[in-house]
């Protein structure tokens, strides 16, 4: 690897590693008077806390990094792994560059953690964030957009200054930047998975969670630069794989290059869908909250949380699987997750019809033994391959 | 409350047990119910599958149409023993352990011929009304039921109480739900117009049954109780978290529901159990969760034998909380639906939740209370144990944490 890259990469691993969120107290110490949000996996709307002046931060949990002590104490055996860790890391004061946290409307039990941030922190801002189901413009539309002009009233109180649209479409525009060196990522990851593997990428596209996104824009792109100067990465012959189910709890990184070994190119995946935002670019001319309303009422990524109001359940992922050209499907999705599990067998149907082979495992986000899954996931890449040579 | 009496004293004998007027109405109300289902195709009223929290009882009365209720059917299931095959069936058909059994139980019941509680098939429904309430579950579990039938969804997102207040835009966005979604769907699948008469008058026998059935509950406030307000409450629920809400039959019923329960507090009589009468209250308990309905009478015998009474309870509240002064309003009816279908327990936020039972500690002069956490419920069992450590420290009485399930037998062990 060259010195550049092996640069760019160490630094990514560095900011995924840094569970105290050193990035931003960094951020912060830089301007007296900073302020940082903190939301948790799926969707809030990053640019408003942008426009703001403040830095969204998103927060997937402890991840495979920390000890779990007393967050065990908060939830039943049978809830998955993310809420103990988030908990293990507020308590521990690891969240203390957070002025505030947001909870987007995702599954019960981070609806419910909303409240129990409510009880424990009660000198914090907390929000739950009910994002629509209904996707009309004047019913959900109204009601979505009632709800972020409500939390830009909060936002202005939290910096003490108005926010004005202006300051939203500048912020709109920064996101869709940011959106774009997203999609080229995932579209040069598609072309070329063995110069841009996932293990990879993962590091880059997580940093957005602490970086601001014009710094994280940037490094985006100096990454897929720097990698396509790369001359060691030679074509490596693997299956090409979609994964999904990641979405909120995340798989550690160890899991990605076990499936990496086993002879699995991912080339779409739910990872980390928060910080893609949306499918497209969203709209800058005319009224920029109206815009950003409308953009998740349109522009939305389908995912488990998310009502599919049409009869195509599953059409999405069998899409993306024509689209990256891919071969199979893993189902991968976080022990005990209602919402990943729940559609498991929706889009397993939706699959089989277009023929398209699937196996399934599942983690948690703290997951050491990987030996059954690469065995698995071994196997699946074989057997998709003589499918595929078939 | 009366000085405590020797350990393990059973109520009455069962032989003494006699069946109350409010139970047979009851029973005979249920088996009516599943009657008209079953002539539903052949009368040609059409059916609307449904859930229990935030349902439109009075708006689906209004088109005629008639609810079936799949949680009520997993429960019923459960309680018959029969929920633990459907649950396997369900897995066997891909569907992961990890996941509610209320759902698996209702796909495993549909795999194997939807076969209901009076061993008749269940009609098919002409159309799903998901109403999202208080449960994430919900909206899976209907996009999993649509795959298998072929006929509408209507879709009504209800915005949760995180802050436990109704905020204007919140009621905006329900009523142009109805409006736009579920009175059209209605409209379409039954040939009908949307009736408002009709809707009002039907909103005003339910705030009528309301009345009643909040004074039963309240009746728990007396010393001894004269209700269960758990293990007998649920069956008290039932008519008003179902069909018969706005009907002249759940109106009687709670007429003579409250009459007897006020005859007892007057004759100083404890609750009725299925050994009979518990005679010497011993023990004043407040419950958070839904029970376990496979050893639904073990468990409540495990409570009885120790003359401990269940004074109130969360689980009641699912479909409303009428004792905080919820009561249907005829003269707003698309509004008041909203307010209702967002003011159910399971949609309320977690320290709106803990206000409640604290306030139910106080005002029931509890000497405790049990969370019985489901393996199935995240909707009611994350964060349950804060809530635990925060009624501790709120009320200084102590608390106690059980694990089970509503209808997996796996998850039931009396030890
Ligand atoms: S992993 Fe799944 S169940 Fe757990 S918080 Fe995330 S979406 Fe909810
Ligand atoms: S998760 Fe709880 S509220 Fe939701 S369907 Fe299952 S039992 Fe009912």
């Amino acid at each position: 690897m060259r010195p550049a890259l092996a640069e760019l990469v160490k630094r990514a691993e560095r900011l995924y590693e840094d569970v105290d969120l050193t990035a931003v107290h960094h951020w912060k110490d830089a301007v007296a008077g900073r302020r940082a949000l903190g939301a948790m996996p799926v969707y809030v709307p990053r640019e408003l806390i942008h426009a703001a002046g403040m830095l969204p931060v998103s927060v997937f949990g402890g991840g495979d990094q920390i000890e779990i002590i007393r967050g065990d104490a908060y939830f039943q055996s049978y809830i998955c792994h993310i809420p103990r860790s988030t908990i293990e890391l507020a308590i521990t004061r690891r969240f203390d560059a957070l002025d505030g946290m947001l909870f987007p409307s995702t599954c019960d039990v981070i609806r419910n953690l909303s409240g129990m941030w409510t009880m424990l922190f009660p000198n914090l801002y907390v929000r739950y964030v009910d994002v629509p189901q209904n996707f009309d413009r004047s019913v959900g539309g109204e009601f979505w957009l009632h709800e972020l002009r409500s939390l830009l009233d909060d936002f202005a109180r939290l910096v003490h200054r108005d926010v004005r649209d202006e300051d939203v479409a500048r912020s709109i525009e920064v996101y869709n930047q940011n959106r774009r060196a997203i999609r080229d990522l995932y579209r040069l990851r598609s072309e070329r998975p063995w110069m841009f593997p996932t293990s990879e990428t993962y590091l880059f596209l997580r940093a957005g969670a602490v970086l601001p996104p014009e710094e994280h824009t940037q490094l985006l792109q100096q990454y897929t630069d720097a990698v396509m100067d790369e001359t060691e990465r030679a074509e490596l012959d693997s299956s090409r794989v979609v994964i999904v189910g990641t979405f909120c709890e995340q798989p550690p990184l160890a899991l990605l290059r076990t499936l990496e070994r086993a002879g699995c190119w991912i080339v779409d995946d739910d990872l980390l869908l928060g910080l893609h935002g949306f499918v497209d670019d969203v709209e800058i001319s005319g009224d920029p909250v109206r815009n950003l309303a409308d953009a998740f009422l349109e522009l939305g990524i389908p995912t488990a949380s998310r009502y599919e109001p049409g009869p195509d359940k599953g059409a999405a992922l069998v899409a993306s699987v024509q689209r990256h050209n891919a071969e199979g499907v893993i189902f991968c999705a976080p022990s005990f997750c209602d919402p990943a599990l729940l559609d498991q067998p929706m889009l397993i149907a939706a699959l089989e019809r277009a023929g398209i082979p699937h196996t399934q495992f599942k983690y948690a986000e703290n997951t050491g033994q990987f030996g059954a899954i690469r065995e698995q996931a071994g196997t699946f890449s074989d057997s998709i391959r003589l499918w595929s040579e078939a | 409350m009366k000085p405590a009496t020797r350990r393990g004293q059973a109520p009455a004998a069962a032989a003494d047990v006699h069946k109350e007027d409010s139970m047979v109405l009851q029973k005979r109300l249920i088996a009516e119910h599943y009657d008209a289902l079953s002539r539903a195709r052949d009368e040609g009223k059409k059916i609307v599958y449904t859930f229990v929290p935030g349902n439109l009882t009075e708006l689906i009365e209004s088109f005629d149409m008639l609810p079936v209720l799949p949680e009520i059917n997993a429960l019923q299931s459960g309680m018959r023993k029969l929920s633990g095959g459907y649950i396997s069936e369900a897995e066997k058909a891909g569907h992961s352990e990890d996941v509610c059994t209320y759902v698996k139980c209702d796909i495993g019941m549909l795999k194997k011929g939807n076969v209901g509680p009076t061993g008749k098939k269940l009609p098919e429904p002409d159309l799903l009304l998901l109403s999202y309430t208080g449960c994430f579950t919900f909206m899976k579990w209907f996009e999993l039921l649509r795959q298998e039938y072929d006929c509408p969804v209507a879709m009504l997102h209800v915005p949760y109480q995180a802050d436990g207040r109704i905020h204007p835009h919140q009621v905006d966005y329900v009523v142009q739900q109805l409006r736009s979604e579920v009175i059209p769907k209605m409209e379409e699948v039954t040939g009908r117009t949307y009736d408002e008469e009709r809707l009002r008058k039907s909103l005003e026998r339910s705030a009528a049954a309301e009345e009643d059935f909040v004074a039963v509950l309240e009746s728990a406030r007396n010393v001894p109780s004269p209700i269960d307000a758990y293990f007998g409450g649920v069956y008290y629920i039932g008519p008003i978290f179902t069909a018969f809400r706005g009907t002249q039959a759940g109106v009687d019923y709670y007429r003579t529901l409250r009459t007897e329960v006020e005859a007892r507090v007057r004759e100083g009589l404890g609750p009725i159990t299925p050994d009979g009468v518990l005679e010497r209250e011993r023990f004043r308990l407040v419950i958070e969760g839904p029970p376990n309905w496979t050893s639904f009478r073990e468990f409540w015998k495990m409570f009885y034998e120790e003359n401990v009474v269940v004074v109130a309870s969360s689980y009641t509240k699912v479909g409303g909380l009428y004792d905080r002064g919820f009561r249907h309003d005829a003269s707003r009816p698309l509004e008041t639906l909203a307010e209702y279908c967002m003011g159910c327990y399971t949609n309320l936020g977690l320290p709106s939740r803990v206000e409640l039972l604290e306030r139910y500690v106080r005002d029931y002069k509890a000497d405790g209370f049990l969370i019985n956490s489901v393996k199935s419920c995240n909707s009611f069992s994350a964060g349950q144990l804060l809530i635990l450590r925060q009624l501790e420290e709120r009320t200084g009485i102590p608390g106690a944490f059980i694990e089970t399930d509503l209808v997996d037998p796996r998850y039931f062990s009396a030890a």
